[in-house]
């Protein structure tokens, strides 16, 4: 079901005889949509393509050395040589950057819910939240370190507090601004406090708590690679900044492509999935994941 | 619109006289804002059952801050509100069955017209399936049955607001209050919805109170207006439209609607000059 659906689309005063005949498919919009979103897809490919061979073609020509810069062809064959290192740091990283986010989605939502029904703990913990938020995660990761009782935990702990505040945030945000007149009907028929969030509340929020989703994915991963500098992980359970590190001392240039072509992977992914979770939510009723009609 | 099975039985030929027993009295009530702003002064109205009453007055007078107060949105600074016939909940308050349709259709935008429109059963613990069939007959009530499963940003601004009568309807209430419901709607949608609201009432006995700017339609609607000034907000006149049901398109254009309309007009006027006005 789309929104374009005419079936239930229709924006207009319509008696049930004129809905049906609406009801035929509309071949011309169709067609042009679904060109669109194939040149939404090439259009991004060539470009790459182009890119690629640019690279390519500056290398052999140039013939500048790999460990300045490796050909595309020298990357790809790192990628594949070194891939049990690469993906069991991939898989480190993956790891700490859903668990972060996981935790902070849990607690951001929590804690915001908390603060919206109560003005005292609001007053209580917000401050807190700002103070953690603005001081930059790179000077309290090596207190977290020597705090933490391994590395990786320190690690989760630091991608935890950057992806935190904006759910928070984003969430209160959400939580406080419902529509009064919705607010006063609730009260009008007698719903209690825990109906009101449930029907009102919290869906109203939802666009904004999914905004905050989108922010806090990509600076989950972010902090996740940071905090791994800062920590200076070692050994088997590091991830995938570690092993771009270590690839930079050795002047091993093509694994350290390898292994930054992996991080921005996942974070495209991240990114990605969390469009495609906000759009499935919204997609039926708010403006932002609907296509303009007029 | 469809046939609705005739459950509600309460259809009325002859309208209750006003003074029998009043449904709501309003005893003396004022409402002071915290600013300052006197909304209400000394405000007695009592409303009979099964009454068609309209406030009319300038921007301002304190028309909402009154239908708030009745709704229990809003406590009066003094004076009282009393329910004579109502039942009164375990805390002692009234529980009669008010709906409150507001001036904005006052949707849940993520819901559908079905979803909407269960909200006040759903608040009160019945689950989908039992609701299917009251909230069906209330869609059916303002010809939207067709639409059950289509989500606010998909109806036009008429639709909504059938839909948000429709919630109203739903509780079958004894009281129907309407703070502006038709004000930002074109003439054609409104003359329809005021011919089906007039439909409903009779066919229901509701008591409504019906708020709005507009002579035509307060007398096209009403048994009786209110007509009230601002600064402080208060009741000047108190008219009866003796106009038999049911009214059509034709009392659009009798001489005797012209006659209620001038005279509810001059009142009106002899408010706005009472009072400062803008
Ligand atoms: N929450 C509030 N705080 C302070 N003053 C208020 C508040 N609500 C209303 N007022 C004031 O009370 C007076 C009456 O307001 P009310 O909304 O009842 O007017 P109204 O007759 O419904 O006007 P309109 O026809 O424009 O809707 C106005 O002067 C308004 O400024
Ligand atoms: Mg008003």
């Amino acid at each position: 079901m789309t929104a374009l659906d005419p079936a239930n689309g229709a924006a207009k005063e319509a008696s049930p005889a004129s809905v049906q005949h609406n009801d035929t498919p509309q071949p011309v919009p169709r067609a042009e949509e679904a060109s669109d979103r194939l040149m939404r897809l090439i259009i991004p490919a060539v470009m790459l393509g182009l890119l690629v061979l640019l690279w390519a073609w500056y290398v052999s020509a140039y013939d500048v050395p790999h460990y300045i810069l490796p050909s595309p062809w020298r990357v790809a064959q790192s990628l594949v040589n070194d891939w049990p290192t690469l993906s069991s740091a991939l898989l480190v990283t993956l790891k700490i950057t859903f668990m972060a986010l996981g935790l902070a989605l849990a607690g951001g939502v929590g804690l915001a819910i908390i603060m919206t029904q109560s003005r005292w703990v609001e007053l209580a913990i917000y401050p807190y939240a700002v103070i953690l938020q603005v001081t930059p995660i790179v000077a309290i990761a090596p207190l977290i370190v020597i705090y933490a009782p391994t590395t990786q935990v320190a690690v989760l702990i630091c991608a935890f507090i950057v992806a935190f505040f904006p759910v928070l945030s984003n969430t209160t945000q959400g939580l406080k601004s419902t529509d009064h007149n919705l607010l006063n009907l609730f009260e009008m028929y007698g719903a209690s406090r825990w109906q009101t969030l449930r029907y009102l509340k919290l869906p109203a929020a939802l666009p904004y708590f999914l905004a905050g989703l989108k922010i806090a994915g990509g600076l989950a991963l972010i902090a996740a690679v940071v905090a791994e500098f800062a920590a200076g992980s070692a050994g088997a359970n590091s991830g995938l900044a570690y092993r771009l590190l270590e690839s930079q001392f050795r002047l091993n240039i093509p694994r350290l492509f390898a292994a930054l072509l992996l991080l921005s992977l996942t974070g495209v992914l991240i990114f990605a999935l969390t469009s495609a979770v906000s759009h499935l939510l919204l997609r039926r009723w708010h403006e932002s994941a609907i296509r303009r009609e007029n | 619109m469809s046939a609705v099975p005739e459950t509600a039985s309460l259809v009325t030929a002859g309208r209750v006289p006003a003074s029998s027993r009043p449904l709501v009295r309003l005893n003396g009530v004022s409402k002071t804002f915290s600013n300052g702003t006197i909304a209400l002064k000394d405000m007695t109205l009592d409303v009979g059952q099964g009454e068609f009453i309209s406030l009319l007055g300038p921007s301002g007078c304190g028309k909402s801050t009154a239908l708030r107060i009745v709704a229990g949105l809003g406590e009066p600074s003094s004076g009282s509100l009393d329910w004579p016939t109502s039942e009164h909940n375990a805390a002692g308050q009234p529980e009669p069955e008010i709906s409150f349709v507001f001036q904005e259709p006052t949707l849940m935008p993520w819901a559908t017209a079905f979803e909407n429109v269960w909200l006040p059963l759903r608040l009160k613990g019945l689950p989908r399936k039992a609701a299917e069939e009251p909230v069906m007959e209330a869609l059916s009530m303002v010809g939207l049955d067709q639409f059950r499963d289509a989500y606010p940003r998909e109806l036009s601004g008429g639709m909504k607001m059938r839909v948000s009568i429709a919630r109203a309807l739903v509780t079958r209430p004894k009281l129907l209050l309407m703070d502006e419901p038709f004000a930002a709607l074109d003439e054609i949608t409104r003359f329809k919805l005021n011919n089906d609201l007039l439909r409903l009432w009779q066919r229901f006995g509701w008591t409504v109170i019906f708020v709005t700017h507009s002579v035509y339609e307060s007398v096209y609607l009403s048994s009786r207006i209110v007509v009230m000034a601002s600064r402080p907000g208060r009741v000047v006149s108190d008219l009866a439209i003796d106009a038999p049901y049911p009214r059509d398109e034709a009392f659009r254009t009798s001489p005797v609607y012209n006659e209620h309309c001038r005279h509810t007009s001059a009142a009106l006027h002899a408010a706005m000059d009472g009072g400062e006005h803008l």
